[in-house]
């Protein structure tokens, strides 16, 4: 199935580490291993980076059908949001009424499940956004 | 030698059911109810919450107020109830959440309502033997009564972590004991979804034993008396007992106060006496002193008499964000959603 794929991906869904070229300074979420600007000349340069988790919704919409895993949460709010390093990554909000989350709200990561493999499956975890 | 609290955080999550709108679905006056049992409303996890998200938030809280580096800490138990997994611990998972692993011991607590205060006392263990420089405990739960049953007016759900260690104490541990015995008051089989109880077993011969008698040998122990104490904490599986048993040991009402958190946030099981602590802690001057009893059904308790120190001051920086904010912010839910969310509706095997 897909544990290993997740499990791969912990570091990242855990603990929002991404990677900064050293060259132009661009911050990747998820990281990658080479800038797509500078190429050949960030090899080796990428540098591990801790996001802060801190952001602001650029747009969001809100789920009324959505996928299995979340039906106990309808109706919730997927943003597009953009993290205080300039990164912009898509997550639900979490703990408010759907009305509350607006173009220019101040967001914070949060550490929840994000689905699991039925009853007796594996649970995922990762981060969601909360308002600040 | 000194060992204690270097860091602390606690988590509530963010929404409540009131005891009335609980009792009105089992047509019972649930607000009265709630009134005996001194509760008015009660945290619910949302459906994305559980154990391990509960014990990451609040261990992120404790690391986010000191400059500790998390691959110093070498031991971590989770005390709960309601870990997520049978088999697989939620240390792991918070550990790595937390970037404390892989060089670290780490193991899941299960002592009732006590199994976190079992997790500093063995944190204590390791760090004032030498063989650790830091420990993290933490007591969590997303504990739930059966449907109708008295429970479920108090069982709720949050959690506390406390980094434990040597240097920089905000708080120092200055003793710690332990009271148990094979006390059949409160229980769950494996597989079971709700836990049951013995009825009125669960108070004097179990609760307020235990309690007394640890509270007992803690008073002998240190020479003090209720009077030489700032604070007090006892296990709230409800809000009455505390004030009962602290009561007859002459603890006033102002000396309970802030260690009562039952009646705004439910029973939060292996959660209740560290998050009371972590309120305690947050409204600590320095030198006050803390007297904790901690109570687990099966049974026993754990005492701890502690001293707040001047750092608690540094504590309440820029990143601090005192338990009270999580306590006073919340939405209420009616029954039908806190069902759902509790996983009470019967799905029919679409899950
Ligand atoms: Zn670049």
């Amino acid at each position: 199935m897909a544990i290993a794929r997740f499990w791969r991906e912990n570091e990242s869904r855990y603990n929002m580490q991404g990677k900064k070229c050293g060259v132009c300074q661009k911050v990747y979420f998820p990281a990658r291993d080479m800038c797509p600007k500078c190429r050949r000349d960030s090899m080796g340069m990428m540098k591990k980076i801790q996001l802060t988790g801190k952001g602001e919704v650029i747009s969001y919409s809100i789920i009324h059908d959505g996928l299995p895993e979340f039906h106990m949460q309808i109706p919730y709010t997927i943003a597009i949001i953009e993290l205080e390093e300039g990164v912009r990554i898509t997550g639900q909000i979490v703990d408010c009424k759907p009305d509350c989350v607006d173009i220019g709200s101040k967001v914070e990561s949060v550490f929840r499940k994000l689905g699991e493999e039925g009853k007796s499956g594996v649970i995922h975890y990762g981060y969601k956004f909360k308002l600040i | 030698m000194s060992v204690g609290i270097v860091s602390y955080g606690g988590y509530v999550p963010y929404y409540r059911i009131e005891a009335g709108s609980i009792g009105a679905v089992w047509g019972v006056d649930g607000t009265a109810r709630g009134k005996g049992l001194g509760i008015i409303r009660k945290s619910v996890p949302s459906p994305d919450e559980d154990v391990i998200t509960i014990s990451v938030e609040a261990a992120r809280k404790a690391m986010k107020c000191c400059k500790v580096d998390p691959e110093k800490i070498g031991a971590m138990y989770v005390g709960s109830e309601s870990h997520p997994y049978a088999v697989k611990p939620t240390g792991t998972i918070v550990a790595e959440a937390i970037r404390a692993a892989p060089n670290l011991t780490v193991a899941d607590m299960e002592f009732a309502c006590k199994a976190g205060t079992a997790g500093i006392q063995a944190c204590m263990g390791l760090v004032s033997s030498g063989m650790i420089e830091y420990g993290m405990a933490i007591g969590a739960d997303t504990s739930q009564g059966a449907p109708g049953d008295a429970l479920e007016y108090s069982a709720s759900a949050g959690g506390a972590a406390f980094l434990i260690g040597k240097k920089d104490l905000v708080a120092e541990i200055n003793h710690t004991l332990s009271f148990t015995t094979d006390t059949p008051d409160f229980w769950r089989r494996e597989g079971q979804m709700y836990p049951r109880h013995g009825g009125r077993f669960t108070g004097t011969p179990a609760y307020f034993k235990h309690i007394n008698s640890c509270a007992k040998m803690l008073f002998d122990k240190m020479g003090t008396k209720s009077e030489d104490y700032d604070h007090a904490i006892f296990h709230q599986p409800n809000g009455k007992f505390p004030l009962r048993v602290g009561g007859a040991m002459g603890f006033s009402k102002e000396q309970l106060e802030h260690g009562l958190l039952t009646p705004i946030i439910g029973n939060t099981y292996s959660g209740a006496v560290p998050l009371a602590l972590t309120n305690v802690l947050d409204h600590a001057k320095p030198g006050d002193k803390i007297f904790v009893v901690s109570y687990g059904s099966g049974a026993g308790a754990d005492g701890f008499d502690i001293t707040v120190t001047d750092n608690i001051k540094k504590h309440r920086k820029k990143k601090w964000q005192p338990l009270s904010e999580l306590m006073d912010n919340f939405e209420l839910l009616d029954y039908a959603t806190y069902a759902k969310f509790r996983g009470k509706i019967n799905m029919g095997g679409v899950t």
